[in-house]
């Protein structure tokens, strides 16, 4: 048994420790906002914050979570989250939207750490993150669409 | 076989639509035929010749426009949305009719049922692709609109005992002069048992008010919350999760199975064998990954493909030596060519390509207590589905619901022909006693692996220009797998041995040439082979917009003004290259060793896009700083989720053009994952600017084709920077020269 704290609430979940987190939270918590897209931390689909940090889910193992409070896009809150979510909805940046949300606790992150990211920025903190239907252009005026409104 | 088990309503295709220039598919006007007559000719060139009249439809306000009480006036949506935007496209057509306000409006995807939800480019098929969505659903939801709007009109003009004439309706409020006023919902339930107008009247497009204008997206706050359910969200009560191992080389058959081990991992089930592989049922997504781990499999491979990537390049080029079948031709095209005053020839070679969509292939399957199914699937072919699935459950088509759910992405590879991944699941189903809802899981390494590529080609052009640069000749050969050949479609859709899907863009291209010979070698290896985001476009297109580049440098000509020559007759390409070339500051622009320019022009599905690419290229490397492109898609129904899939077009393509392609060692995909078949990253993203060519015709498509034009553009413009011709997909970044 495995004692997680996720978006302010506890769990318990009955399941391997070897288990990627990914899957704790898809096929036991039921959450599925959180996406499965490579299993090998090649396109960020499944990115959640562990205490604020964005982290694969893929590649972290349920027995390696510990007390880290594990945020989801179904939990984010707070300005940073708001600004993103809002900026995403203006600049209708979703396409299939399969990936959207890693992207959004990518930018989440970028921006809780860097108020005024430039280009160059918004590349090392994204390159982790696939979108296949090519939404870039749009993520990246909507992150900085984001630091403005947070300024 | 797949037709007699469709229970479907036969709305016949006419037999000429499907002549003119295509004359090889004619005939095909039964259910599947249809099918890929409309996924694979443009709907423009359909009508013009007698195609599918989309005005004849019926309005049916009901099956599409569901008026409710508290005011919202949602949209039945028969296609699926794997990421183009359709759902608003859809909703805008009904609102518009309606004179709906925009908040108003919501989306459901349909059931399956082709009886009411068919592509009315499709025939008698309920299923989304070819770029149809918009174009085939234009007429049938503006009358659709048009009905529902008359009905609602009809219902306040007898509550307020006033002419329906004198009723107005603006943003979703019904207004008579007398200052009487209400809302759609209060009206809802009068209107429903109005008659309905069978030919309602449609507005004037002068009149339109959300057509043509930005509106947000439907699934915009959906798909940024986590609350937007795609298949692999899809939690039934009790449901088994299921993972297939599968042969690693195609055409392969098990030899043996020890599920030993499998069976001993925790949360593992069961370990069913299925007609692809052995499937391996567990309580969660990884304990069926660690079972199918464990199992040891030794594979049949007396009926495999065993070829290699080098050993099937040297067996196109060489069937690439021998005359073809004909695709289309015109004049003595040798003759011309060999009095010519200049002879060009060039080769192209293009690799196999996974669609590797986002959301891999899942699907859920479960037995009703009525013995009726449920299928929860992005579904892209419902009618095709609904029968294979029957068809493997023994029960009838109308025994099998569909429901569709948001797809991450698709790129074409949720529609075969096979119902492929569908069949697996049913048969899961089935061989594990129908007890429990099964989900079927592709792991992103199965979709890396599993087939169903867009085919590799080969091209060979020979071309012969006069002493002004005029071409004399043109003769093309092309080399590929068909999609269709080797299918249940074959017999019906294979005339003369010739697929559109491999020539379409090449043999029926709008340049003017005077005499041209247009074949075909239809390669037959035993690698699953399927329609690519844009089909042979995605590889014609790059044939013909890097040679005739070519063409215009040995004449010593400007690559616009030389096509546009060329394109007297094509009056729309020519205004959306010309377009592109003004918005690009194409004459003005600044050209210099290791920064150039380049063009191209290209129809696909009845839409005409052309781009301009700015690149900077040196040894090795090529990155592009800029697309500027300009679409014609007749009325532009939805203007910012156009600009959205052009965009995205690029993003989508440029990984193919820059290193993306499936390889075969002794019959094995080397590729696997993300990290061998590499999508486009955020650094590499160009930036696009989208540009509109304004337009009354009726509005085609633009999820495809944006595609075919990025990778002559790019190419084109790394030649114009370096003066090296890179033509084979991927481009050879690697063995670029500095300069």
């Amino acid at each position: 048994m495995t004692t997680l704290t996720l978006n302010g609430r506890t769990y318990e979940v009955e399941a391997d420790p070897e288990m990627p987190l990914l899957w704790a939270i898809r096929d036991h918590l039921n959450l599925t906002g959180t996406k499965y897209g490579c299993g090998i931390a090649q396109c960020g689909a499944c990115t959640v914050h562990l205490d604020g940090q964005p982290v694969r889910a893929c590649q972290t193992r349920l027995g390696d979570v510990g007390a880290a409070k594990i945020t989801t896009i179904e939990g984010i809150s707070g300005p940073v989250a708001e600004a993103v979510r809002t900026a995403w909805r203006k600049l209708d940046v979703v396409q299939c939207g399969y990936c959207q949300s890693g992207q959004m606790m990518s930018a989440i992150g970028l921006l809780s750490d860097n108020k005024a990211p430039s280009d160059a920025d918004i590349d090392a903190a994204m390159d982790g993150n696939v979108c296949r239907c090519g939404t870039y252009q749009r993520i990246r005026a909507a992150i900085h669409d984001a630091a403005r409104s947070l300024a | 076989m797949l037709n007699s088990r469709i229970k479907t309503r036969q709305v016949p295709l006419r037999e000429d639509a499907v002549t003119s220039r295509r004359t090889f598919l004619r005939g095909s006007a039964t259910a599947a035929g249809a099918l890929v007559i409309g996924l694979t000719l443009d709907l423009k060139g359909a009508r013009a010749a007698g195609g599918p009249d989309l005005s004849k439809a019926p309005a049916k306000p009901n099956a599409f426009v569901r008026i409710a009480a508290d005011d919202t006036v949602t949209v039945v949506i028969k296609h699926l949305d794997m990421g183009q935007g359709n759902t608003t496209g859809l909703a805008t057509i009904v609102a518009e009719e309606l004179d709906a306000d925009w908040g108003q409006m919501r989306a459901v995807f349909a059931p399956a049922d082709a009886s009411l939800y068919n592509n009315l480019a499709f025939g008698p098929i309920q299923g989304t692709g070819g770029s149809t969505a918009v174009a085939n659903s234009w007429i049938q939801l503006r009358k659709a609109g048009a009905a529902a709007r008359a009905m609602l009109v009809a219902a306040a003009s007898a509550e307020w005992k006033v002419p329906a004439g004198e009723i107005t309706i603006e943003k979703g409020v019904m207004r008579h002069k007398s200052g009487k006023e209400g809302r759609f919902g209060a009206f809802a339930a009068k209107a429903a048992v109005q008659p309905i107008p069978e030919n309602p009247a449609l507005k004037d497009p002068a009149a339109f008010r959300l057509i043509g204008t930005t509106l947000k997206r439907l699934d915009s706050d959906a798909k940024t919350d986590g609350s937007a359910k795609y298949a692999l969200d899809v939690r039934r009560p009790g449901q088994l999760t299921a993972l297939v191992a599968r042969a690693p080389r195609f055409g392969a058959t098990l030899k043996s199975v020890d599920d030993t081990a499998a069976k001993a991992v925790p949360g593992v089930v069961q370990v069913v064998r299925i007609p692809s592989g052995v499937a391996v049922v567990a309580r969660d997504t990884w304990s069926a990954m660690k079972g199918r781990e464990a199992l040891t499999l030794t594979w049949d491979d007396a009926g495999a493909e065993r070829q290699s990537t080098e050993s099937q390049a040297a067996a196109y080029k060489a069937l690439a030596d021998k005359p073809g079948l004909v695709a289309s031709q015109r004049g003595d095209a040798a003759g011309a060519i060999k009095g010519a005053a200049k002879v060009l020839e060039a080769e192209f070679s293009f690799p196999y390509l996974a669609h590797a969509p986002m959301e891999p292939l899942n699907a859920t399957i479960e037995r009703a207590g009525d013995g009726s199914y449920d299928i929860y699937a992005g579904s892209q072919f419902q009618t095709i589905e609904q029968a294979v699935a029957a068809g493997i459950l023994g029960t009838t088509a109308d025994k099998v619901r569909i429901t569709t759910l948001w797809a991450g992405g698709s790129f074409g590879r949720r529609a075969t022909a096979s119902a492929d991944y569908i069949a697996e699941a049913a048969a899961i189903l089935k061989a594990t006693g129908e007890k429990a809802p099964i989900h079927l899981v592709w792991t992103r390494e199965d979709d890396i692996t599993g087939g169903y590529y867009r085919p590799a080609a080969y091209h060979r052009i020979r071309a012969g220009l006069d002493a002004k640069g005029a071409i004399t000749g043109w003769e093309h050969r092309i080399v590929g797998k068909s999609i269709i050949i080797g299918t249940p479609l074959e017999a019906m859709m294979v005339k003369d041995g010739v697929d559109a899907t491999t020539v379409e863009g090449a043999s029926d291209t709008p340049y003017a040439l005077p005499a041209y010979r247009f074949e075909v070698h239809n390669a037959r290896e035993g690698v699953p082979v399927l329609w690519w985001r844009s089909v042979g476009h995605s590889h014609t297109a790059q044939a013909m917009e890097v040679f005739v580049d070519e063409l215009a440098h040995a004449a010593g000509q400007d690559p616009v003004a030389y096509r546009l020559g060329l394109l007297k007759q094509a009056p729309r390409l020519s205004a959306a290259l010309t377009l592109a070339a003004e918005k690009a500051g194409w004459s003005a622009r600044d050209q210099k060793p290791g920064r150039g320019y380049g063009v191209a022009a290209h129809e696909s599905f009845g839409s005409y896009v052309a781009m301009v690419a700015d690149v900077t290229a040196e040894a090795g490397k090529v990155k592009v700083n800029r697309i500027v492109a300009a679409v014609d898609v007749g009325v532009a129904v939805n203007p910012d989720v156009i600009r959205a899939q052009v965009e995205g077009a690029v993003g989508f393509a440029l990984s193919s053009v820059l290193r993306n392609r499936i390889t075969f060692k002794d019959g094995e995909v080397q590729e696997k994952n993300f990290d061998t078949y590499e999508p486009t990253r955020m650094s590499e993203m160009p930036k696009v600017e989208v540009h509109i060519v304004p337009s009354a015709a009726a509005p085609t498509g633009i999820g495809e084709p944006g595609v075919p034009v990025l990778a002559p553009a790019i190419a084109n413009a790394v030649f114009a920077a370096t003066g090296q011709r890179l033509r084979s997909l991927p481009l050879d970044v690697a063995g670029l020269r500095g300069v």
